[in-house]
């Protein structure tokens, strides 16, 4: 699988790549621009969605088209603890009165806990099934949440939740965007590190293995079944996780994050940056960010190029950008 | 890099201003919905604004121009951009309201001015209101109670009212309700995104409701009154203006001839404004205009008239001639209630056929000088 | 409530399943022949619908528009076919789901490029319009009614084009190993194309005659393109017995979810509560429907590669 001078051109990229994320905010800060501060920061927190789906679709080869599910689940649990901290009003008072929170760790904690609570059962559920089957079922789970937030009029229902002053983090003043990047940076390489870790941990290997032969890998005793579930567990988590620092950011909230276009364009960080590697989401992270602003500024037909654009990646560009960078097609 | 589309050339511009005694430079941002099914509505708000502006001659006013894609994290990232990058002193242009209510409240938190050119939501209007956001279009539930009122009048007495199960239909119906003195004959809720009516059409037979009133946006409206006139079930309908407005009538096609709608604004409204719009607009564009773009062209005008008085640097006087809103509205008077928004009437068209073209006639008036609901909640 | 509405409410159901069975088949079709997911199935609806009203304004026909749907639907598929899926066979579902997602993007634009901003007028023939009286004396739409009719008609064909033509035999033969039809000497690339374009003129077929229903508007595929998927995943991917039922399951289960449940919450919550809870979980039932055939099927009802 892994050759020692690709891995090394690999790697080098991928750290290249993350210099320059760390780089553009920092540059666009000297020169007094700070939107590209706030754009950074998107690609920040969406690369970390997408280092959340390519647990379960690098290394599980689980394809998931229901990630919206958690990011969106991430991102109501920041509003929801927020609004309740703003109002001081108790999300439940037995046994004990919680009243919220507005500070970054905790909502943090809960947008993981929560996401990986819902991923549990859907998980459980959907891993039973494989293929198509197991693309389509996720999307219906995540369409079922997806409705239940559009007509649940406590949190706004389709015209969202508004965050009305960001969450805090201890010894940092999160309304200043370069504090906000740092926080989002900060939190991505932590899942870039969660991420090799665990890739390259025995768990990783049995992963692997349960989607090169699920036969085999039960065979020497372990059963594919668990390894999955909690690939895809924690998948989610680190997807919710990103969903509350989008929230963040946005400092709005709303079912679009759970639509079926968001967990779509969640697929397409993953391979635009190439599958299954470490620093693909990064990579397609800030290309897609890159080339939606872009485009968008240029004309009103941006969607149509942008579409030219992915297909283009798909058809002749196997292995994402990473993947084109590093000039080694490994299929994912 | 940008699409900047300025009112004018940039050459002739720097001439000119040196002649005429004119406030500063103003650089607007609209942000607004160009790709996918609800191009037709940004379209409509974006081209009854820039010919405003070029009736008006106003070379000072620069636009920058950008799609939402109907979705609200992009609204949010353009309106960042435009605040932090192209820094633009006024918003506008956004149609939805779940739009609105991601980027209006962070807008006007810095210091931004927003103009809506649509959408209305409760919250704005109340609560959640800001001195630096003026609604010059309507507040959402202001035809719906138009509908109501008019339904008193019509003497229905069992009317069936269906909404999309979101908010804003929660909100629609119950702005209907506020007015509406009769009972009910049933209150649907659909699914949003829904385009078989077969079922709900079912149940208005069966109920023996003597009028339908429905809030069904874009292509759930078309679905819907395609599929009614299909039905045979002969019971009238009432809805909203934008249902039966100029960009989906043509869709709907005969199917809504006769049908009651509200709207605050209406091509056959006599008055110099007014005439002057529609006749500019059709020369322009080749089509006739839709109440979206009355609501973009209107909202232009004011800002050339605030400009003129006052500097949009110095906030609080331009605000002030916001407030005032001394331009010429084709909905003939326009005036600003305590929370920004309208005060303006409302009247009752009805879809009828000038040759080929469908397009809507004022039979009544719903409502003179009309508030909303929320203004009492607004603490400026 | 009458049994009348009951009934009536029973053949609305019908009706939206067969709708959804026109959209379905070729959405199996293609997957169970080639195992592609092809997410840009909508715009090839899109597509159809777009033939037909335009076609129908410049000529004042339906049936002529109807034509124009199929032949444009299919003409778009084969081109798409040849011009980049193709490529995708050999890929893992990822990649098709990127590229097919890409060109999601790509027709809805180029229609709005081609046709502008607002939607098109596209009406029922008026041999068709107007209701007949059923029995019970509820009065039905003819227009469903003949809907009824074509996807009976479809399915039938379909049955017959697989079980008993040439070409039927090389599909089956295709579904169930690749490579053997290419050592029968079947040219398999033109076999693909001719597939996939059939199942591109199915749902150009379903645009225009749900487009004369609803509004011909850019995006009008990706509502039913999700509901198609639902259909074919609880029927079991590429059998057409399996979307035909699970189409007619869907269809039932969201019609009468709608109109039954929230009378339902009502009786449990009151009027004010109960309507928009009702309306909330039915808008969720036909996913719930899905996730519990699947958990106890996890290959939906009828899977043809069983």
């Amino acid at each position: 699988m892994r050759d020692g001078v690709g891995m090394t051109r690999e790697t080098a990229i991928g750290l290249f790549l993350v210099a320059v994320l760390l780089a553009f905010p920092l540059v666009a800060s000297a020169m007094g621009e700070p939107f590209y501060i706030t754009l950074a920061t998107r690609m920040a927190v969406l690369a970390l969605a997408a280092v959340g789906l390519n647990v379960a679709l690098g290394l599980g080869g689980l394809v998931s088209f229901g990630h919206a599910a958690f990011f969106g689940i991430g991102g109501y649990v920041a509003g929801i603890l927020a609004s309740h901290a703003f109002n001081q009003e108790p999300i439940f008072s037995t046994p004990f009165a919680f009243m919220g929170s507005d500070r970054m760790p905790v909502v943090w904690l809960f947008a993981m806990l929560v996401s990986a609570l819902v991923a549990l059962p859907i998980g459980a559920i959907s891993l039973r099934t494989s293929g198509v089957y197991f693309i389509m079922i996720t999307l219906a789970f995540a369409q079922m949440i997806y409705y239940f937030a559009m007509s649940w009029p406590a949190y706004g229902g389709e015209d969202g939740l508004s965050i009305l002053s960001r969450n805090t983090f201890p010894g940092l003043n999160t309304a200043n965007p370069l504090s906000l990047f740092a926080v989002c940076y900060g939190l991505l390489l932590v899942a870039l590190l969660v991420f090799a870790v665990l890739r390259d941990s025995r768990f990783g290997a049995a992963l692997l293995a349960s989607r090169q032969n699920a036969t085999r890998l039960a065979a020497v005793g372990i059963a594919p079944f668990p390894v999955r579930l909690a690939a895809f567990v924690i998948s989610a988590a680190i997807t919710g996780l990103a969903g509350a620092l989008y929230a963040d950011l946005n400092r709005f909230v709303s079912p679009s994050m759970l639509s079926w276009q968001m967990s779509g364009e969640l697929i397409v960080l993953v391979i635009l940056g190439g599958t299954g590697r470490l620093f693909g989401p990064v990579a397609g992270a800030m290309l897609f960010v890159m080339i939606e602003f872009v485009l968008g500024g240029i004309t009103e037909r941006w969607q149509f190029f942008l579409g030219l654009i992915l297909l283009g990646v798909v058809l002749f560009a196997r292995g994402g950008l990473v993947g084109v960078l590093a000039g080694k097609v490994r299929h994912g | 890099m940008r699409r900047i589309l300025t009112a004018s050339v940039l050459g002739l511009s720097l001439a000119v201003s040196g002649l005429v005694a004119h406030a500063d430079p103003m650089k607007v941002g609209m942000i607004t919905t160009l790709s996918g099914g609800g191009a037709g509505l940004g379209v409509d708000v974006r081209d009854g604004f820039m010919l405003a502006l070029k009736q008006a001659d106003a070379k000072d006013i620069e636009v920058v121009t950008e799609d939402d894609a109907q979705k609200p994290e992009l609204a949010v990232q353009i309106a960042d951009k435009m605040i932090q990058s192209d820094k633009v002193d006024v918003l506008t242009g956004i149609i939805w309201s779940n739009l609105a209510m991601a980027v209006v409240p962070n807008a006007v938190a810095q210091g931004k001015f927003y103009l809506s050119t649509n959408a209305g939501p409760s919250a704005l209007a109340g609560e959640k209101c800001d001195k630096n956001y003026f609604n010059v279009a309507y507040q959402n539930d202001n035809l719906h109670e138009a509908m109501g009122n008019y339904a008193n009048t019509a003497g229905y007495k069992k009317v069936f009212i269906m909404a999309p199960n979101y908010p804003a239909g929660t909100d629609s119906l119950t702005g209907f309700k506020r007015y509406y003195k009769g009972d009910l004959s049933g209150e649907v809720y659909t699914k949003v995104g829904q385009t078989d009516y077969a079922a709900e059409i079912a149940q208005i037979r069966d109920s023996g409701a003597d009028a339908v009133f429905f809030f069904l946006p874009g292509g759930m409206g078309i679905a819907f009154m395609k599929q009614y006139a299909q039905s045979g079930v002969e019971t009238p309908v009432m809805g909203p203006g934008f249902s039966f407005d100029q960009d989906v009538l043509g869709a709907i096609g005969d199917a809504a001839l006769g049908v009651k709608n509200s709207s605050h604004w209406s091509k056959d409204l006599d008055n110099a404004a007014n005439k002057r719009f529609v006749e500019g607009f059709q020369a322009e564009y080749g089509r006739l205009p839709s109440l979206y773009a009355a609501q973009g062209y209107d909202t232009a005008n004011l800002l050339v008239a605030a400009a003129a008085k006052a500097s949009v640097k110095d906030a609080d006087a331009f605000r002030a001639a916001l407030k005032e809103a001394q331009f010429d509205s084709v909905r003939g008077k326009f005036k600003f209630n305590t929370n920004n928004h309208p005060i303006q009437d409302i009247y009752v068209r009805e879809v009828i056929k000038e040759g080929d073209v469908l397009t809507n006639k004022i039979v009544a008036t719903s409502f003179t000088d009309h508030e909303d609901a929320y203004a009492k909640d607004c603490k400026m | 409530m009458s049994t009348a509405l009951l009934i009536e409410q029973l053949l609305n159901g019908l009706q939206f399943g067969v709708m959804l069975f026109l959209m379905a088949a070729g959405l199996t079709l293609i997957f169970g022949v080639m195992g592609l997911i092809n997410l840009a199935h909508g715009s090839l609806y899109m597509v159809g619908a777009f033939a037909c009203a335009a076609v129908a304004a410049a000529t004042g026909s339906f049936w002529l528009g109807l034509a124009a749907s199929l032949a444009a639907a299919a003409a778009a598929g084969a081109l798409v076919e040849i011009v980049v899926i193709r490529r995708l066979y050999e890929r893992d579902h990822l990649d098709q789901v990127l590229a097919t997602f890409a060109l999601i993007l790509i027709f809805s634009e180029g229609t709005r490029w081609l046709f502008g901003s607002f939607p098109l007028y596209l009406d029922i023939p008026s041999a068709l319009s107007g209701a007949v009286e059923l029995p019970g004396g509820a009065r039905y739409p003819l227009y469903r009614l003949a809907i009824i009719g074509v996807g009976i008609v479809v399915a039938a064909g379909l049955y017959m084009l697989i079980s008993k033509t040439r070409l039927g035999m090389r599909i089956r033969a295709g579904e169930s190993d690749r490579e053997m039809i290419g050592a029968l000497g079947v040219d398999i690339r033109t076999l693909y194309t001719v597939v996939f374009a059939l199942g591109a003129a199915l749902a150009g077929l379903a645009g225009a005659l749900v487009g004369a229903l609803q509004s011909v508007q850019v995006g009008m595929g990706e509502p039913v393109l999700i509901l198609a998927f639902v259909v074919i995943v609880i029927g079991g991917i590429g059998s057409i017995k399996g979307a035909l039922i699970g189409a007619i399951l869907v269809g039932l289960v969201d019609t009468l979810g709608r109109f039954l449940l929230p009378k339902l919450f009502v009786a449990f919550m009151g009027p004010s509560q109960g309507t928009t809870m009702g309306a909330a979980i039915a808008s969720m039932l036909i996913y719930v429907v899905m996730a519990f055939i699947l958990a106890f099927r996890p290959r939906g009802l009828f899977s043809a590669n069983a």
